[in-house]
């Protein structure tokens, strides 16, 4: 069991998570957050291990992981 | 479950104002992270550059000092010998550290000033408008190189790492290049060992990252990336220069 949060509103949007999470838990979204970016978002809560690589990437410090 | 990452408290709540996907970001969280490791916020002093970081103060949460263009390494020479029990770092980028600063980083370095300096190359000047900066690989085009840095006319790029490997009194130098998460550790743990030799009084500590600028390269975050390690590891290898 793990779980990570994307605060939707300090994304930027630069999609360095989606490209190196190494289960593909995180997609960009379609909508957009105040700043005018499309934020990153987590979709596949079953395979998430909390490895902390999306947060260990996160340029904006915007993931909080949990394991 | 537990709580494995959350936001270091060497950062404040302000959010960065650089643009997606810059490493600046990334290089203030690990150096929050390291301060938050060794304990060491409430007794650490930075010296900001001048450069998109020059807003640095906003975003960590130990004291921070604006030094002018380039003399970074001589105000931190100052508050270092005026306060030695202080931790003090410079944060540099490659038009202020190997451009109008070359004088000041290369005499902290052969003095062997017990600070810690923290070199952000993304070989461009990102904050004025993309022009050639010394650190600008042959061949790569910026504004005031339109057509790719021409040697000729402009010369060749400085490689920070190697000059000072040469003097006596550096006591680290490390370059590293962020591109994976392999090299985002390596990162890490080249920020931490920098500011544990200062902590045992070793000595002048420099780590070089090899950063990106998405926006004056024009390329998305990650070909950015790709980039550092398809050209510009070719001019900068990464790699320890001195530990001693």
């Amino acid at each position: 069991m793990a779980e990570i949060k994307i605060d939707r509103e300090r994304c930027k949007g630069c999609e360095l998570c989606v490209h190196f999470c190494p289960k593909g838990c995180i997609e960009m979204e379609n909508g957009y957050n105040r700043k005018g970016y499309q934020p990153s978002t987590f979709v596949k809560r079953d395979k998430c291990t909390g490895c902390a690589i999306c947060a260990l990437v996160c340029p904006d410090v915007a993931i909080e992981v949990w394991r | 479950m537990q709580k494995v990452y959350s936001r270091p408290k060497g950062l404040t709540d302000a959010e960065f104002a650089y643009c997606a996907g810059c490493f600046h970001s990334v290089a203030h969280r690990m150096i929050a992270e390291v301060m938050e490791e060794l304990d060491i916020i409430d007794r650490t002093i930075g010296v900001c550059p001048v450069g998109c970081a020059v807003f640095m103060y906003e975003y960590m949460a130990c004291d921070m000092i604006e030094a002018a263009h380039g003399r970074a390494p001589a105000v931190a020479t100052g508050v270092k010998r005026v306060l030695p029990d202080r931790i003090v770092f410079s944060y540099q980028g490659d038009g202020d550290l190997a451009s109008i600063g070359t004088a000041e980083i290369i005499h902290a370095a052969a003095r062997g000033e017990n600070i810690t300096v923290i070199f952000i190359n993304n070989t461009t000047y990102g904050m004025t408008g993309g022009q050639m900066a010394p650190t600008t690989l042959v061949g790569q085009k910026s504004t005031t190189c339109p057509s790719g840095r021409d040697p000729k006319q402009a010369g060749y790029p400085l490689r920070v790492c190697e000059l000072l490997a040469t003097l006596d009194g550096p006591s680290y130098i490390e370059r590293v290049a962020p591109t994976n998460p392999a090299g985002f550790n390596r990162t890490k743990k080249a920020i931490r060992k920098a500011f544990e030799n200062q902590l045992e009084g070793k000595g002048f500590s420099l780590v070089e990252i090899l950063s990106n600028c998405p926006t004056q390269w024009k390329m998305s975050p990650i070909e950015s990336l790709k980039w550092i390690d398809e050209h510009m590891t070719k001019t900068f290898p990464p790699g320890v220069f001195v530990d001693r």
